[in-house]
């Protein structure tokens, strides 16, 4: 039988806020076990929540991104449960009236666009962390996450593949990225994703029963746990079982997903709208206030790629994936006032080749757009040849030095003096007589030969342009 | 001097007749011959002879506000920095506070002495102070009686003349009963005019803390402390605070009072009856127009209240869970053991029973029928006093259907206890403010009169407080044993 999966994500986005979203306490990452844990975030007796108001903006403006219904009245609630990380006994989220509302995303995969809904996204407060180790069959608390803002974007049951949710997932690793409301540390679970999956019979209009896979916390984690939660699910169906609805955790370790404990499935959270709370009231004025400081969007700025330098719709799509790395571009091409393809094959190529080598984001990039852009002008004014450019690079990367300054001390100026290439091509004419009969006999492939005999000679550094140009008439 | 009111002591002070440490040092005498009461968690003896030194320095520096040196005591309800901080339960006998609350902190900066803080039912949950971790506590005009709940002790603490001031909060009447029950004045004010902020939380949108003192002009003169906007409290209102004393003695002519007939029905005891009658009749003759109206959702308050309450209260009091301050039970097994040991070992069976029947309201299947349906109850009851408030510019009757009860009466039957509370829920669930004044004696024990009026009508409801004890001296009267 032919099946069709079936996928929902849930993405929680920390937001990029100095201070938690119901107290004064600071959010930085990775300070010693509660030292950033207020009276507040303790849920000491008597202490009441106060809303961050930078966090509503981020929620607003991440809904003006995905061009959502942004809510003018939204209500936090309470969601209880009892667990020592969560120190209120219960967390404080949206529920009913989320300040998000229907939006909608575009993924591009195999050069098609494909539109994934956006159900909802709401605000709501992290817990802390339990730690196991290092108590002796105790547990600890750090309670520093406790209160930190979250926005967690859910979406419809839109992809259809596990290719399709890292790309949506990517797109909006991206966009929370560029709005700057998250700084999409996945390793410091500042943006992290619950799956939903299903498989139904191809042209099946009901979705099959569905399983959610906690806390992925990296794009290769999603695509393998889904891959594995998808066959586990046929294999279960085609053996004449039913897939139960549960939630499930993925052992990276073992390359599979089990469920979790039936118990934490039981709950009845209980929302209520928390009495401390007032009803968040999003004006016009605000919706505004954030239209206007809204950046260039992703999809925006690959159409202005394409039209602007004449990328191709991939390209263009790589350099726009980080606002970081458009922006790095952009100036790159401002800088150098070389061809934006020349740019864009660099950018894509060499360096990020070696940022990936390197695991270095662009914004760590040891050569800035400036120096590349020195580089650059060298290629495009005949200095140097795309070959020797790729070795100058490396001296760059390793070091501060411009690339004038590289090709200067190594002396890796291309010879384009027409007289001295001639009288190389002489030699490498007169040390092999045997090549150039074969040639002039019709084997036309020889002609690579000469070209690698003279560039051998000339340690890379003749005009390859120059070099053909002559060869040819001189083998005539 | 205790038999003066704060407004008395406060001209004292300044005139130099006594200090600030010879003042508190009398109270704190009292207090501890009058441990009989039971109305201390903690007396704060030292921090109050520090305050009391600090406050004489600023007397003596001419920088005294009202309430400069004048010695108060707290509700064990209002975290106290560095003070236990018990809120009556076994739950937090050994917590001590990191913060102060905004209502502490205030009376702090106005230079008063905190003198303790005062026994009070478990989490506010009670009308007679039965509940209490530390015991019950008498009616000073009648030990054998309740002193009402949950703030009975400030009210008992105040009558027998062991405070001059005392906090309470009120959800469901906590201020106004034990007003009433032992012959003081005791507001309520709106919802949103005091801080919550440090406020233990028993049910968050009924809560309000308020003042509790021997006259209106010295509730007045807390309130003024007390009340005010505190970001802290998102709850909190933003409007400007006026001056609640200036208008005390305002003329009433022309006053409209209504008294609805829903507070005058069966359940009311003839003889309560017949004293708010007097009272009202002497508004008439202050130049007050009376008019009977009816107002019937009043009947479902209670109903709506002990789905509203208890609801709030479940999620509320989960934070006593064991884990970081508080109660922990002796070697869990497991954190279940924890979590149900410690819990059931440190709350009560009043609070228990409130976190269940919240609970249950709350949960998937029942909310509906039983949440829901109770907040759009609390509506049309606002709404009713909005129309009520269109025609009269304040609601007048009684506190409560009896004067105190005795001590173990209703405690076996937590309904007729919930009923107590009748003519009082209906304001915490509109956010109104009111106020409770001695008005008379039945069998030698105080009877209360209510006066409710619009939001922020405080200043209002003082000044007809106040008038009505400048031609009456009930709230004068003194009980036997503590004079």
């Amino acid at each position: 039988m032919q099946w069709e999966t079936v996928i929902g994500l849930e993405i929680h986005a920390q937001l990029a806020t100095r201070s938690k979203i119901f107290s004064g306490a600071s959010t930085a990452y990775g300070a010693a076990p509660n030292t950033q844990a207020c009276a507040i975030d303790l849920g000491m007796p008597g202490v009441l929540p106060v809303l961050n108001e930078q966090a509503v903006r981020m929620a607003v403006k991440f809904g003006m991104a995905i061009e959502a219904e942004i809510a003018p009245y939204s209500v936090f609630a309470r969601k209880n449960y009892f667990y020592p990380d969560l120190p209120k006994g219960y967390q404080i989220s949206q529920f009913e009236l989320p300040i998000v509302g229907n939006g909608h995303l575009d993924i591009l995969l195999d050069g098609e666009i494909k539109r994934i809904g956006v159900t909802r996204a709401h605000l709501e407060e992290d817990a802390g962390k339990s730690l196991h180790e290092d108590f002796h069959g105790l547990t600890g608390v750090d309670l520093n996450r406790a209160g930190t803002p979250l926005l967690e974007i859910v979406s419809e049951p839109d992809m259809r593949s596990a290719k399709e949710a890292v790309a949506y997932m990517k797109k909006l690793h991206a966009l929370v990225r560029y709005l700057e409301i998250c700084d999409g540390n996945m390793q410091e679970g500042s943006f992290r994703c619950d799956a939903n999956v299903s498989v139904r019979p191809a042209g099946q209009q009901e979705f099959g029963t569905r399983t959610e896979i906690k806390n992925l916390n990296s794009f290769r984690f999603v695509e393998k746990a889904i891959n594995f939660e998808v066959e586990r699910q046929i294999d279960v169906l085609e053996s004449g079982g039913v897939v139960v609805q549960e939630t499930r955790l993925y052992d990276s370790a073992r390359d599979e997903t089990r469920p979790m404990r039936s118990k934490e499935e039981a709950n009845d959270y209980r929302y209520f709208p928390d009495p401390d709370l007032l009803p968040v009231v999003v004006e016009d004025a605000l919706k505004e206030a954030v239209k206007a400081e809204l950046p260039e969007l992703p999809d925006a700025k690959r159409e202005r790629f394409k039209s602007q330098y004449g990328q191709d719709q991939d390209n263009a799509s790589a350099l726009t994936a980080s606002r970081e790395l458009a922006d790095y571009f952009e100036a790159l091409v401002q800088e150098s006032g070389c061809d934006a393809k020349l740019c864009s094959n660099w950018v894509m190529g060499e360096l990020a080749g070696a940022l990936n080598r390197n695991a270095l984001e662009i914004t760590a990039s040891p050569i800035g757009h400036e120096r590349l852009a020195g580089l650059l002008q060298r290629i495009a004014d005949n200095t140097i040849s795309g070959k020797i450019a790729k070795q100058v690079f490396e001296e760059m990367w390793q070091g501060d030095a411009t690339a004038d300054a590289i090709i200067e001390a190594k002396g890796l100026r291309q010879i384009t003096d027409s007289g001295a290439i001639e009288k190389i091509i002489d030699q490498v004419i007169a040390d092999n007589p045997g090549q150039v009969k074969q040639y002039l006999g019709g084997k036309d492939k020889l002609f690579g030969f000469f070209v690698g005999q003279v560039m051998k000679a000339t340690q890379g550094k003749a005009n390859p342009a120059e070099v053909n140009k002559m060869l040819k008439e001189k083998l005539r | 001097m205790h038999n003066k009111t704060i407004a008395e002591l406060a001209r004292g002070l300044r005139g130099g007749e006594y200090s600030s440490r010879e003042l508190t040092g009398v109270f704190l005498g009292r207090i501890q011959r009058h441990q009989d009461l039971n109305c201390y968690i903690t007396v704060a003896e030292v921090q109050a002879l520090e305050a009391a030194d600090r406050a004489d320095a600023q007397l003596a520096g001419g920088k005294a506000g009202p309430l400069t040196g004048i010695p108060i005591a707290q509700k064990d309800i209002f975290c106290s920095r560095g003070i236990k901080t018990s809120c009556g339960s076994k739950m937090l006998d050994n917590f001590i506070s990191p913060y102060d609350a905004t209502v502490v902190e205030k009376f702090h900066s106005a230079g008063a002495v905190l003198l303790g803080k005062l026994n009070m039912d478990e989490f506010a949950m009670g009308s007679s102070n039965e509940t209490s971790y530390y015991g019950v506590v008498k009616n000073p005009w009648n030990l054998d009686a309740v002193p009402g709940g949950s703030s009975g002790v400030s009210a008992a603490a105040v009558a027998a003349r062991l405070a001059p001031g005392a906090t309470g909060t009120d959800t469901g009447g906590s201020i106004r009963q034990p007003a009433a029950f032992c012959g003081i004045t005791g507001m309520k004010p709106t919802y949103g005019r005091v801080s919550r902020y440090g406020m233990i939380a028993f049910a968050s949108s009924l809560d309000q803390g308020g003042p509790m003192t021997r006259s209106a002009e010295d509730a007045a003169l807390m309130l003024q402390v007390m009340a005010g906007f505190d970001a802290k409290d998102s709850t909190s209102v933003d409007r400007p605070l006026p001056d609640y004393t200036t208008g005390l003695d305002d003329d009433l002519r022309g006053l409209k009072i209504g008294l609805p007939r829903e507070f005058f029905g069966a359940g009311l005891n003839s003889e309560v009856a017949a004293r708010i009658e007097a009272a009202v009749d002497e508004y008439r003759r202050l130049g007050a127009e009376v008019k009977e109206l009816s107002m019937p959702s009043l009947q479902l308050s209670v109903p709506v209240y002990y789905v509203i309450a208890p609801a709030e209260c479940s999620a509320n009091l989960s934070r006593y869970d064991g884990v970081r301050y508080g109660y922990r039970c002796a070697d869990p097994a497991d954190l279940t053991d924890l979590y149900t040991r410690s819990r059931g070992e440190a709350f009560g069976a009043e609070v228990k029973r409130r976190i269940l029947i919240g609970t249950y309201a709350l949960s998937a299947g029942y909310y509906d029928a039983y949440y829901l349906k109770a907040q759009k109850v609390r509506r049309l009851i606002s709404e009713e006093f909005q129309r009520a408030f269109a025609e009269v510019d304040v609601l007048m009757g009684p506190v409560t259907p009896t004067t105190a009860f005795g001590i173990g009466e209703k405690t076996a039957d937590p309904i007729e206890m919930y009923l107590s509370d009748i003519y009082t829920i209906a304001v915490n669930l509109a956010g109104l403010p009111a106020v409770s004044i001695p008005a008379g004696f039945v069998e030698d024990k105080p009877v209360g009169l209510q006066i409710i009026g619009d939001y922020f009508t405080e200043a209002k409801l003082l000044n007809i407080a106040h008038r009505y004890q400048q031609v009456t001296d009930w709230h004068g009267r003194i009980p036997q044993g503590y004079e």
